[in-house]
């Protein structure tokens, strides 16, 4: 403490993934999935982690390249379409999952971040989504209750940090990253800029340094986008 | 008869008007830009994080600008990034004007299924149950039938649903249908089909348009 530099390493980190552990993981189709702390993750050699994110990746970008490996035991997403692997395993019964509207998986996460206890909502009423979650009725209308998400670990992308942990993204690697950051007990934060306190503009930093605990300097992405495989 | 899909975007690209704020879908919408007047003055709306995103870039693509489906895009001048709640808020609070999305069945009433095929394909629902509950207007494009020739346009929706009495339009190959608290109403047929054939190929019960009796 005293001196807010929270900026470490994958190897200091590593300790902090742990069997049985809820992960949140930021990204979108693996765009702002931290790569080398999937890479932690995968190596760690850790065992039944519940996943929190938008979705399953691809088999070999972002939280993919661990769900395959099936040391998952369940996945809260709001689609998977872009990991057969995943699907698989959901049809197999090796993985659990949780389908989520996109929004509201985004607001449940938010507001953990937030300190608060849920929220109401008429998405999903009548759908498949909607069954099991408690009614509230108010006023005659009927809105689902949404429960917060948290996680014991949180890992981010962003494009810069100072050494206090502020963050700044980029563009729309920033999706999720915010609330994920805010919403995990502990957050990790990888990035591609380390500056010092004071470099960046208080008015540009999207997540405050208190919500992140750990800072580490990122290798860069380690795989091929779908569009480089495919052609645009 | 050209590409079906491409017959439908074409169509699907005379709903898109200057001074909009619209969601394209994956799938057939996503091939509507390529049918607009380059004169159309839109904002697109991406659910990963832009408001204001333009064609596949030809050169340097950025892997940290792209579309919900993971591929590049360029963005215009006015566009702005934010994050996904963000994103969700001005779905769910009425900001988007036009939501174009892909179905799997459409019922009289307007309810859209376009989320999961049980048993066969589950990708999950990504954001198409707040834009069918929160843009402004939302039509439904699809193939007329299956592949099998099963009807898509139906009475009551068999598969499981996205969001109820939501659809306002839907354009097929074949035809333009209309959705109003009365049921369906039949408002364009395409070309090279005829009213029997429409009939024929749909399940659901409807009226015809004054304009089309006309």
């Amino acid at each position: 403490m005293g001196s807010f530099n929270k900026v470490t390493d994958y190897q200091a980190v590593k300790p902090l993934f742990f069997d049985g552990m809820t992960l949140l993981f930021g990204g979108f189709g693996g765009v702002g999935t931290p790569p080398g702390l999937v890479d932690c993750l995968i190596e760690s050699g850790v065992k039944d982690v519940h996943l929190i994110g938008n979705d399953a990746g691809f088999p070999w970008i972002g939280i993919g390249k661990f769900v395959v490996l099936k040391r998952a035991v369940s996945l809260v997403a709001s689609h998977i379409g872009s990991n057969p692997v995943a699907g698989q395993l959901m049809t197999d019964g090796e993985l659990q999952v949780e389908f989520a509207p996109q929004g509201i998986l985004n607001e449940r996460i938010r507001s953990a971040g937030v300190g608060l206890n849920g929220f109401l909502t008429e998405i999903g009423k009548g759908t498949l989504l909607g069954e099991n979650k408690p009614i509230v009725t108010l006023k005659g209308r009927e809105y689902l209750y949404e429960s917060p998400l948290s996680g014991d670990l949180g890992i981010v992308y962003a494009k810069k940090a100072d050494t206090f942990g502020n963050l700044v993204f980029d563009k729309t690697a920033r999706n999720n990253n915010p609330l994920i950051a805010m919403a995990a007990k502990t957050t990790i934060a990888e990035v591609e800029e380390i500056v010092e306190m004071g470099a960046l503009d208080p008015e540009e930093i999207i997540v405050p340094g208190a919500f992140v605990k750990h800072v580490v300097p990122t290798k860069g992405i380690n795989w091929k986008w779908i569009w480089e495989t495919q052609g645009t | 008869m050209g590409d079906p899909r491409h017959i439908i975007a074409k169509r699907a690209a005379r709903e898109v008007r200057s001074g909009m704020i619209v969601n394209l879908g994956i799938g057939i919408p996503s091939l509507i830009p390529d049918f607009l007047d380059p004169s159309t003055n839109v904002f697109f709306h991406t659910e990963n994080g832009l408001l204001g995103f333009g064609p596949t870039p030809s050169e340097n693509p950025d892997w940290a600008l792209s579309n919900a489906a993971g591929y590049p895009v360029s963005i215009v001048k006015g566009a702005s990034y934010f994050d996904s709640t963000v994103s969700f808020g001005m779905i769910r609070n009425g900001r988007i004007d036009l939501a174009v999305l892909g179905s799997l069945q459409v019922s009289r009433c307007g309810d859209l299924a376009n989320w999961i095929v049980p048993g066969k394909r589950v990708p999950g629902v990504g954001g198409a149950m707040e834009l069918a509950f929160g843009a402004k207007r939302l039509i439904a494009l699809m193939q007329h039938c299956e592949k099998n020739g099963k009807p898509k346009i139906v009475s009551t929706c068999t598969l499981p649903l996205t969001a109820t009495a939501c659809v306002k339009r839907i354009i097929t190959e074949m035809a333009v249908f209309d959705i109003d608290p009365g049921g369906l109403t039949l408002m364009e047929v395409m070309p090279g089909c005829t009213v029997s054939d429409i009939r024929n190929n749909t399940e659901a019960a409807f009226e015809i348009s004054e304009q089309l009796k006309g």
